[in-house]
């Protein structure tokens, strides 16, 4: 039970969840794979926790954990705000932010 | 020391500084241009008594030009100048220039001529110009071309004497342009103003070139550069000297305004294009004459040009049927006969100033007789229309035969004296300056003939709007006064060579050895005249045609001045006009293009960018994605 496994696992939870917020349409898919990634950098703070032998991994990753969620009741509002008044929660049709 | 080998030459004149009466030179200048300020100044306001004002003016100026005149006279020869210095004009680190006047005996003559004269012309013009709303306007423009003349000769620098030049260019400007609502007037104007700038070029880099070889640039100090500095140096100033003066005195290459010159108003024509400011030329050749003693090639060139111009003038005069270009190519001619005198070297300078005088004269006379006879004729000046003048004008006819006697060179008017010497002096230079003006003067006889027969002989060819009547008094006895003076004007030599006396004083004069007897010189030189005489009275014995006939080549080039104007335009205007064309062009294509092209460089990058902001939310993850990707690699490279 080396701590690489966790590594690699943490590596391969952060790919998916890249690729996958750079191909899916859907804003909550996107939102849960963002959510991915911050659980992939979770897990490798917690590996290296435990090391290193000491908590500043594991403290760190409560503080992820903090902001995740936060982050999440604003983002899920704009989400919820926008398919109210669009009736589509796709990020491609709300692209007027442009030249 | 004196100045020349003749017997009766004075002693050189040592110039002093100003005192006792020589202390109001400057008055000389400074009552014209006081007048001029006030008319231009006051404007409308001083309409009703302006031309009285601006007539005073130069009578005043003659008054002190009389005082000083008399004053010279009581010192002996020696101390007959003086210089007065006003100011220093402080250009540029050593370069100072004084703001002096020089009153020697060849500036006196000047001042003499022009205030005087300038006073008849002043007197004339209130009649001449009495129906004219802008009469004040006019009278002003003539009291700053009479100061701006007078600084001109009284001038002890040649700079100062440029400030004089282009005050007088300026006022010519004016003055040309007066009918501003005729085109052709503008253009006559442009015209006379920019070929005289060519020869402003020539004065002002003559000035610079007398600057860096002698170090300063008044008369005194060429004079004595010009001893010891290099011939080529010398050369050239002289060469740029001479194209100065061909500028301002309409000689061969730059004649071609003057003849357009007389769209002015008569009284312009009078004074400005015939008694003075075409003389400046010949007064810069004599008043530079060290450095032409010290340039033979420039002198050469000087004589060429003077030949070139007694001829030339005299030819366009004989075809022209408008009166006043036929006498402004005698004008062009005679002044050829003073640039040839001048172009002799000491023999023929005080020639030169004499001939200048009695032209002022007797030139005068003639323009203030076709002035009179133009505003007789409701402002007709064609020849062809005219005829019979005496029968209606008798002063004006018999002013202008006087004056038209005196310019053929019959004694004992003045023009015979002033011209024969000028012939004699050539032909002891050489047979070809000496048959260039002989035949020049047969052929001045048969043009003035043609025009005193066009004009007062003969049958009446008046049109239906034509009732001739002679002039005012206002206008007709200034003319007699000028043509008095073109009579008796010769006395000013003949008795005791009091002229070539007084004027040895500032320039060289020696004399030349005489060729042929007094009596067989007269023989000669009168006998050209009546013979060209005699030509034109064969020529215009029957009727005159009021519709000009088509004639032979010389007769159609001289109407089109020997197609100087031709010249002109295809050598240096049309090719001018290219290179501003493609100057232009340069201009829009070129310098706007790369300007404005830089801008759409600019502007078309920019719109390239912007194209990655295209509002899709996953191309913008994708950007930041691979710029983390970047930054780690750069990292993990830095790392290792």
């Amino acid at each position: 039970m080396t701590p690489t496994y966790y590594i690699v696992l943490s590596v391969i939870l952060f790919t998916l969840g890249a690729v996958g917020v750079l191909v899916r349409r859907n804003a909550v898919v996107m939102f849960m794979c963002v959510e991915l990634m911050l659980n992939a950098a979770n897990l490798s703070l917690v590996t290296f926790s435990r090391v290193h032998g000491n908590l500043q991994g594991q403290v760190m990753a409560f503080f992820v954990m903090v902001v995740a969620a936060a982050e999440v009741v604003v983002g899920l509002a704009i989400i919820v705000t926008i398919f109210r008044s669009r009736r589509s929660a796709s990020v491609d049709e709300a692209s007027l932010l442009k030249f | 020391m004196t100045t020349g080998s003749a017997v009766f030459a004075q002693e050189a004149v040592q110039l002093a500084n100003a005192s006792g009466t020589f202390s109001y030179i400057w008055l000389v200048i400074a009552l014209p241009l006081l007048s001029a300020a006030i008319l231009l100044l006051l404007g409308n306001r001083a309409n009703k008594w302006g031309h009285l004002l601006g007539t005073l003016a130069p009578i005043a100026a003659c008054g002190v030009g009389i005082m000083l005149f008399l004053a010279m006279l009581a010192q002996a020869p020696e101390q007959r100048g003086a210089i007065q210095d006003l100011y220093t004009w402080q250009i540029v680190g050593q370069f100072k220039v004084p703001f002096a006047l020089q009153l020697d005996q060849l500036s006196m003559v000047f001042v003499l001529l022009i205030t005087f004269v300038g006073s008849l012309i002043h007197i004339y013009a209130i009649g001449y110009m009495a129906h004219d709303p802008k009469r004040r306007l006019f009278f002003a423009y003539l009291n700053l071309f009479v100061a701006a003349m007078l600084l001109l000769v009284l001038a002890d620098n040649y700079l100062l004497l440029y400030v004089g030049w282009e005050g007088v260019g300026l006022a010519s400007y004016l003055l040309i342009g007066w009918y501003q609502q005729r085109e052709e007037a503008a253009v006559a104007a442009k015209k006379a103003f920019i070929i005289n700038r060519v020869g402003d070029f020539g004065l002002s880099i003559a000035i610079m070139l007398m600057f860096a070889s002698f170090g300063g640039v008044t008369f005194q100090t060429v004079n004595a550069g010009a001893g010891v500095a290099s011939n080529s140096t010398l050369t050239w100033i002289g060469l740029l000297l001479l194209l100065a003066a061909c500028g301002k005195s309409a000689q061969f290459p730059l004649q071609a305004w003057l003849f357009d010159a007389m769209e002015g108003p008569t009284p312009v024509s009078a004074l400005i294009h015939a008694a003075t400011m075409v003389t400046a030329g010949v007064y810069l050749i004599v008043r530079a004459n060290a450095i032409f003693d010290a340039a033979p090639a420039a002198r050469t060139a000087v004589l060429v040009v003077g030949c070139i111009g007694v001829i030339y003038g005299a030819i366009i005069g004989c075809a022209k049927d408008d009166m006043k270009k036929s006498l402004a190519g005698s004008t062009m001619s005679q002044i050829g006969y003073m640039v040839v005198a001048a172009g002799l070297g000491p023999i023929g300078y005080v020639f030169a100033i004499f001939h200048l005088v009695t032209h002022g004269f007797f030139k005068a006379g003639l323009f203030l007789g076709a002035g009179s006879v133009m505003h007789a004729n409701d402002d007709t000046i064609n020849m062809r229309y005219f005829g019979a003048m005496r029968t209606v004008m008798k002063i004006t006819f018999v002013c202008f035969g006087v004056c038209t006697l005196a310019i053929m060179g019959i004694p004992p008017f003045a023009g015979f004296f002033s011209k024969d010497d000028i012939i004699k002096a050539a032909f002891s230079q050489g047979t070809l300056p000496g048959l260039v003006t002989l035949i020049g003067a047969g052929i001045t006889g048969f043009y003035m003939t043609r025009m005193f027969i066009m004009t007062f002989l003969g049958k009446a060819r008046w049109q239906d709007d034509q009732h001739p009547h002679e002039s005012p008094p206002v206008m007709w006895i200034p003319m007699a006064v000028l043509a008095i003076g073109a009579a008796i004007g010769g006395l000013l030599m003949v008795p005791n060579h009091w002229l070539e006396t007084w004027l040895s004083g500032a320039i060289p004069f020696e004399e030349h050895s005489d060729l042929l007897p007094e009596w067989q010189w007269i023989i000669i030189t009168v006998g050209t005249a009546l013979i060209g005489i005699g030509t034109a009275v064969w020529m215009y014995r029957g009727e005159i045609p009021v519709l000009a006939p088509r004639g032979n080549p010389l007769t159609v080039a001289a109407r089109n001045e020997l197609y100087g104007n031709l010249v002109n335009e295809e050598i240096f205007m049309r090719p001018g006009q290219q290179v501003t064309a493609g100057l232009t062009w340069f201009d829009n294509k070129a310098v706007d293009g790369t300007v404005t092209g830089t801008a759409a460089a600019v502007g078309a990058f920019s719109g390239a960018l912007r194209g990655v902001q295209n509002g899709f939310a996953r191309s913008y993850a994708l950007v930041m994605f691979g710029g983390a990707v970047l930054l780690v690699a750069i990292l993990v490279l830095v790392r290792l």
